[in-house]
């Protein structure tokens, strides 16, 4: 038996599994990793045109910082953060789960930087039917987003409010023609613009710039508007850059950005 | 190095990959109290995903069963290049991610895919339904069904089988009373697989069938779902998801055991 054979054979094994392994790591998708001077942000998935657009800003303006962002729906970013995730800033499309974070320590000194307000979709064939909020419940197939998603839950706002002018059965009858909720935003986005779905609640960002898509008048006080807050994350290895992200986002420039992208100011009358 | 030392040594990295994949099961088992345990099982997502996922599995297992019996059998006596390719492409539900498959079934089922004119025509909507949920789950099983029924047919004595026609019986009687009985141990162990990976789908069944309560949202769906606000519901519902698999995988041992041992006493 060649007894020196098997170590050299052991230690090749082992270095050619730890190099696939590192370079494995290299592709890794959407996990964003910490690097020298990057700043990762968690944002919700409607932010994701607006913050890209701005993140390619910020890395003009701060040459060497680059940006890493990761978007999903707010509710699983904070369950990331609550279970130690690595991030320096978490920019969320409602005040509940940054409220929550601040509670438990997690984030300092949240601030609104945006609104958005909650939009009733159709897609182009149904919009022949589908006219008004009233005409909702003729849709064949409605796809919300999950109630533990803020999306979700300002849909199911929605739905309890317009059941003053268009009757108190209103939202069971939407309800019946729901198929799915789904995860995030996007998702709900995504089913709407693949054509498996006729209507959706989602964003009015969401809408911009989609012509293909209708949103429908909503009546008077079914209105839903959502606040968007953005925090440091606590221990942050970049707090630095948190701010100067922060501070781009609430400049002007940044003001612009999101209302372009068709979010709402911060301050100001509602719509 | 002296034989003992090597043997332990073996041993020592040996370990290494079994204590990684039995840790995580284990913390699942330990970390919940029993009170906590309860609270999770008393969610209200609970009841109804068990019962979807139940209802869901066992139609997707019998659909592969079924259908997958005759084409493993069909595959296992075919010979040449274009069985040969037939059958690997018959792989790709394993190697192809979950929400690929997810999308590539919509693409093919639904309202806009392929096959959305005759559906149409025919007033069959499949996505988004409970009915997406079984197809789904049969798209990501089948393979695993497929690969172990092909080996055990393989396995079966080409002898019997000239015996038994030679005795005059039509080919779905060998197939029936000959070839399944001598291969049913393997059958048995792919029919398990096949259903505990139909038990663990989330991407193709997210993606095709939605997430919706009582309807579409599998175990793992509410798993996925109640660990954004309620964690012991996720922990109660994983450790049913487990125990479950695991009594489904013991299964399959014990009935390999007996039924190779079986055989190699008709043998």
């Amino acid at each position: 038996m060649n007894r020196s054979g098997h170590p050299i054979c052991g230690a090749a094994a082992l270095a050619a599994l730890l190099s696939c392994v590192a370079s494995c790591s290299r592709d890794a998708p959407a996990a964003p990793r910490v690097e020298e001077d990057a700043l990762t942000v968690f944002a919700a998935s409607s932010l994701r045109e607006v913050f890209t657009a701005l993140a390619a800003d910020f890395e003009r303006e701060h040459p060497g910082a680059r940006v890493s962002l990761a978007f999903a729906g707010s509710q699983e970013l904070r369950t990331q953060l609550e279970h130690g995730a690595r991030a320096d800033l978490y920019a969320s499309a409602d005040t509940e789960p940054m409220d929550a974070l601040a509670r438990a320590e997690r984030v300092a000194a949240p601030v609104p930087f945006a609104r958005n307000r909650v939009a009733v979709v159709v897609s182009r064939q149904a919009a022949a039917s589908i006219c008004t909020l009233a005409d909702l419940p003729k849709a064949e197939r409605i796809v919300l987003a999950a109630p533990t998603v803020p999306a979700g839950r300002y849909a199911d706002e929605l739905l309890r409010r317009a059941a003053l002018p268009l009757g108190a059965d209103f939202p069971a009858r939407v309800m019946e023609r729901v198929v799915s909720r789904e995860l995030n935003v996007r998702q709900v986005l995504a089913k709407l613009l693949l054509g498996e779905a006729d209507a959706a609640v989602v964003y009015q960002s969401d809408v911009a710039g989609r012509p293909e898509l209708t949103a429908l008048p909503l009546p008077e006080g079914v209105l839903v508007v959502a606040t968007y807050p953005m925090a440091t994350v606590v221990g942050a290895e970049h707090p630095g850059l948190a701010r100067a992200w922060q501070e781009l986002v609430l400049s002007t420039r940044g003001q612009l950005a999101l209302q372009d992208a068709g979010f709402l100011p911060v301050a100001g009358p509602a719509p | 190095m002296s034989v003992r030392a090597e043997r332990l040594g073996l041993a020592a990295w040996a370990a290494l990959l079994a204590a990684f994949l039995a840790l995580p099961l284990l913390a699942l088992l330990v970390t919940p109290s029993f009170a906590e345990l309860k609270a999770g099982l008393d969610h209200p997502l609970v009841a109804p995903a068990l019962r979807l996922s139940a209802f869901t599995t066992l139609g997707s297992t019998l659909l592969v069963v079924t259908l997958g019996t005759p084409l493993a059998w069909i595959l296992s006596r075919a010979r040449g290049r274009r069985a040969a390719f037939i059958e690997s492409a018959l792989q790709l539900p394993l190697v192809v991610p979950p929400a690929v498959a997810g999308v590539a079934l919509l693409l093919a089922f639904g309202r806009q895919g392929l096959l959305a004119a005759p559906l149409r025509a025919l007033g069959v909507s499949i996505s988004f339904s409970t009915a997406a949920v079984i197809v789904a789950e049969v798209f990501v099983s089948a393979p695993f069904f497929l690969q172990a029924a092909t080996t055990a047919f393989r396995r079966v004595d080409e002898r019997l089988l000239l015996v038994a026609r030679s005795f005059g019986a039509s080919p779905w009687r060998v197939l029936g009373r000959v070839a399944v009985p001598l291969a049913a141990p393997g059958l048995l162990a792919g029919a398990a697989m096949a259903w505990a990976r139909a038990l663990g789908e989330f991407g193709a069944t997210l993606m095709f069938a939605g997430n919706l309560e009582g309807k579409t949202q599998t175990l793992p769906l509410a798993i996925y779902t109640a660990l954004e606000s309620d964690l012991r519901a996720a922990q109660a519902l994983s450790l049913v998801l487990v125990v479950l698999a695991f009594a489904l995988l013991a299964l399959t041992r014990v009935a390999l055991a007996r039924g190779l041992s079986g055989v190699e006493a008709r043998a």
